[in-house]
């Protein structure tokens, strides 16, 4: 496939365009645009509106770092990219930052050169398979066809998983998931295969969503989170700390009601002064002024409000918080303090 | 008139008509009429009949179920999904409807859409008088054809008075219309010089021709775009920043234009030899002997393979999703990702099918139009 010689060959340029990317930050704010490398669709995570306008939670990530860093979290310009392209896109300058349902995975940071910002979604491949077939368990997949996301990390953990349960399957290759769920519902695979939460929002975009189900097997770990390019420590500080500040928020209870009366004054808890610069210079030290974290909250809310909002369980997609709790909550969502 | 009168006066022998000049009868009745159709075209032969049969058979079972699904148990308004299952088992046309404005406009502003109706209304003026000799002023309407490129760039990007609108921002029919319109405006052009270029006795143009059209010719679209979306910038100098669209529209049309360069060469090489002597004979240099004479003769033998190439690029456009650019096919599968519309998928495929195929056909139909305007031979 020429498209994938031709990312690993942009791939390995970006080695040489490195030295000049410096300054991502300087050239978004000339730009007066951030350029965000979401999915060309995936319910709940990044999708456009009626009326053009995107929304979900992977794009709410992309609107906090627009309004950290250009004061307006509308200012942003989204680059749907398929699992193929999506580095690419990254790598070549075409996007400052990537957020899209992104594992963080060795060879992405040291081979493809990226710099992963703190997990915003830990997550796990699974399977969905139709009721009716009446299989409750992945070990007996042998033999099934399984539709799969190309240039995914899903690849090689179904090729281990069945290699490791000494079974055999046959693979519908697909580019994006929207292909996915088609080719899926058409019946052209028995299994749809990706992480957890993407097939979350598949099985709310079937017809009869209880009519499927998803195998109890999680088969990996899919730490998913943002990703920016090598060679720009500044914007990966800014990046990194931007997202843990919508994190942190959630720990304090600053939410986007509420983040306007706590950054009006200093209260009398010292984390959210610093968080929201009404203690301290924070945002100097990452080249923002003292508001940054103050926006970012303010235009899409904290964690958990984002995380309702997109793909709680009262929405569609339906996914509990899990494993993506916050840590006081028993969860293991846990973001370096700001001080 | 006494030869009518023969009938009245003469006996009953006499035929009513003047011996020698009888009349056309009109043919049997079993070769004209809709019975003589179906048995010349439906039932010529045994292998017609069982084809007619089967073909019967076929739309048979095709056609009620398919005009059940699309028209008469289809929900019209509704405002999710499960609205439109509650009230028809067919296709659900409110997800197209609730959506038409993003399919039609992408992510232009909504503020400024009217910048682009005008726009396409003004397409249409521009494009008639070229389209149709036949139009009243129609020297005009060509002078305003020239400069109505500007205008649609000036009121689509804006700027010089208008909010600026950046082009990452089109999407849908209009990047269509924009990325295929754009095309077929300088592609033709610059395939006409290309391939003259390729006939040319001076070695430079012509290798560089040869060169340019058999390497368009040798790489696919996809990879093209690619180059220009992503790869360019490592060539570019940093901070340079050149506009995606910008970059599309001339990958688009350098690639169409090396097709139309072969098409064309096609048309040349079929002039017969003596039309380049008889120009040369008649003293006309080099440029007034390819325009009065051998260009008028070879691109009107070359229209089908140029309208092809037309529909190929029109159709190609929908490669911009992998540079990130939604086309109306990229907005319709970005759409069915929204929760409450998703698993839609054949309503979206449909109705993009649908408009391609309305402009396709439109095209090939003018292409017809045109050839049969033009013949001048005797049909072969
Ligand atoms: N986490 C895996 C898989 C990510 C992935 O591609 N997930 C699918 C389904 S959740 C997706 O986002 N598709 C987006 C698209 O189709 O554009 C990876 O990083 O490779």
């Amino acid at each position: 496939m020429r498209v994938t010689q031709f990312a690993a060959l942009g791939a390995a340029l970006s080695l040489t365009a490195m030295t000049a990317q410096a300054g991502t930050l300087e050239d978004v704010q000339a730009r007066g645009e951030l350029n965000c490398v979401v999915t060309t669709g995936v319910a709940g995570f990044a999708a456009p509106d009626e009326n053009g306008k995107w929304t979900g939670f992977d794009v709410d990530f992309c609107r906090a770092v627009a309004a950290a860093v250009l004061g307006d979290g509308e200012k942003v310009k989204f680059v749907p990219t398929t699992g193929k392209t999506r580095f690419t896109v990254l790598n070549s300058g075409e996007g400052d930052i990537l957020f899209r349902n992104t594992t963080e995975t060795m060879s992405r940071d040291a081979d493809l050169k990226l710099t992963f910002l703190p997990v915003n979604y830990y997550d796990g491949q699974g399977f969905l398979i139709r009721k009716e077939l009446g299989i409750n368990s992945a070990k007996d997949l042998d033999g099934a066809s399984i539709c799969i996301q190309t240039g995914t990390t899903t690849e090689l953990n179904l090729a281990d998983f069945f290699r490791v349960n000494g079974m055999s399957y046959e693979p519908v290759a697909i580019e994006t998931n929207e292909e996915g769920i088609t080719n899926y519902s058409a019946n052209r695979c028995d299994v749809y295969t990706t992480d957890a939460s993407g097939l979350a929002s598949t099985r709310a975009a079937l017809d009869d969503p209880s009519a499927h189900i998803i195998l109890p097997e999680i088969i990996s770990k899919e730490p998913l989170g943002g990703a920016v390019r090598h060679g720009d420590d500044q914007w990966a500080d800014i990046s990194k700390w931007v997202v843990n500040a919508i994190i942190i928020a959630e720990e304090l209870g600053v939410t986007a009601a509420n983040v306007a009366e706590h950054a009006a004054a200093a209260g009398d808890n010292p984390s959210i002064n610093r968080l929201l610069g009404t203690e301290g210079d924070m945002g100097a030290m990452i080249g923002l002024d003292k508001d940054w974290a103050a926006r970012a909250i303010s235009a899409v809310g904290n964690y958990a409000e984002s995380f309702d909002r997109n793909i709680g369980p009262d929405t569609p997609i339906g996914l509990a918080r899990g494993l993506n709790a916050s840590w006081k909550d028993g969860g293991i969502l846990y973001a370096a303090p700001i001080r | 008139m006494e030869k009518n009168n023969l009938s009245a006066t003469g006996s009953t022998m006499k035929p009513d008509y003047v011996i020698g000049e009888h009349p056309d009868l009109p043919p049997p009745s079993n070769t004209i009429g809709p019975i003589a159709w179906i048995r010349d075209n439906l039932l010529s032969s045994p292998a017609n009949i069982v084809m007619t049969i089967l073909s019967i058979f076929f739309l048979y079972k095709i056609l009620p179920p398919s005009l059940d699904w699309m028209f008469f148990d289809a929900a019209f308004v509704g405002e999710d999904r499960n609205a439109c299952r509650a009230v028809a088992d067919g296709a659900c046309w409110a997800f197209i409807s609730e959506r038409f404005k993003l399919f039609t406009y992408g992510f232009y502003p909504i503020e400024n859409r009217w910048r682009v109706d005008l726009s396409f209304v003004l397409l249409v003026i521009a494009v008639i008088p070229i389209l149709f000799d036949k139009t009243p002023f129609r020297k005009y309407g060509l002078w305003f054809a020239m400069v109505f490129p500007f205008i649609a760039g000036w009121l689509l990007v804006g700027g010089f008075g208008l909010d600026p609108v950046p082009t990452e921002k089109f999407g849908g029919f209009m990047l269509t219309l924009v990325v295929g319109i754009t095309g077929i405006a300088f592609s033709l052009p610059l395939g006409i010089l290309l391939a003259l270029g390729r006939q040319s006795n001076l070695p430079i143009i012509k290798v560089f021709c040869v060169s340019f059209i058999e390497f368009i010719r040798g790489v696919p679209l996809i990879t093209l775009l690619f180059v220009a979306s992503t790869m360019l910038s490592y060539f570019l100098p940093p901070g340079t920043n050149f506009d995606l669209l910008l970059r599309v529209l001339i990958m688009v049309t350098l690639f169409s234009a090396g097709y139309m360069a072969e098409v064309i060469r096609g048309g040349l090489q079929a002039i017969p030899k003596g039309q380049f002597e008889a120009s040369d004979a008649m003293g006309l240099k080099y440029w007034p002997s390819m325009r009065l004479i051998v260009l008028p003769q070879a691109l009107k033998i070359s229209i089908p393979g140029i309208v092809n190439t037309f529909i190929g690029l029109y159709k190609d456009t929908t490669l911009v999703i992998i540079i990130g650019l939604l086309d109306p096919l990229g907005i319709g599968r970005a759409s069915l990702s929204d929760t409450k519309w998703t698993g839609l998928s054949n309503e979206v495929y449909l109705f993009v099918a649908l408009f391609f195929f309305v402009s396709c056909f439109a095209m090939s139909r003018y292409s017809l139009y045109l050839e049969n305007k033009l013949q001048t031979e005797h049909r072969r």
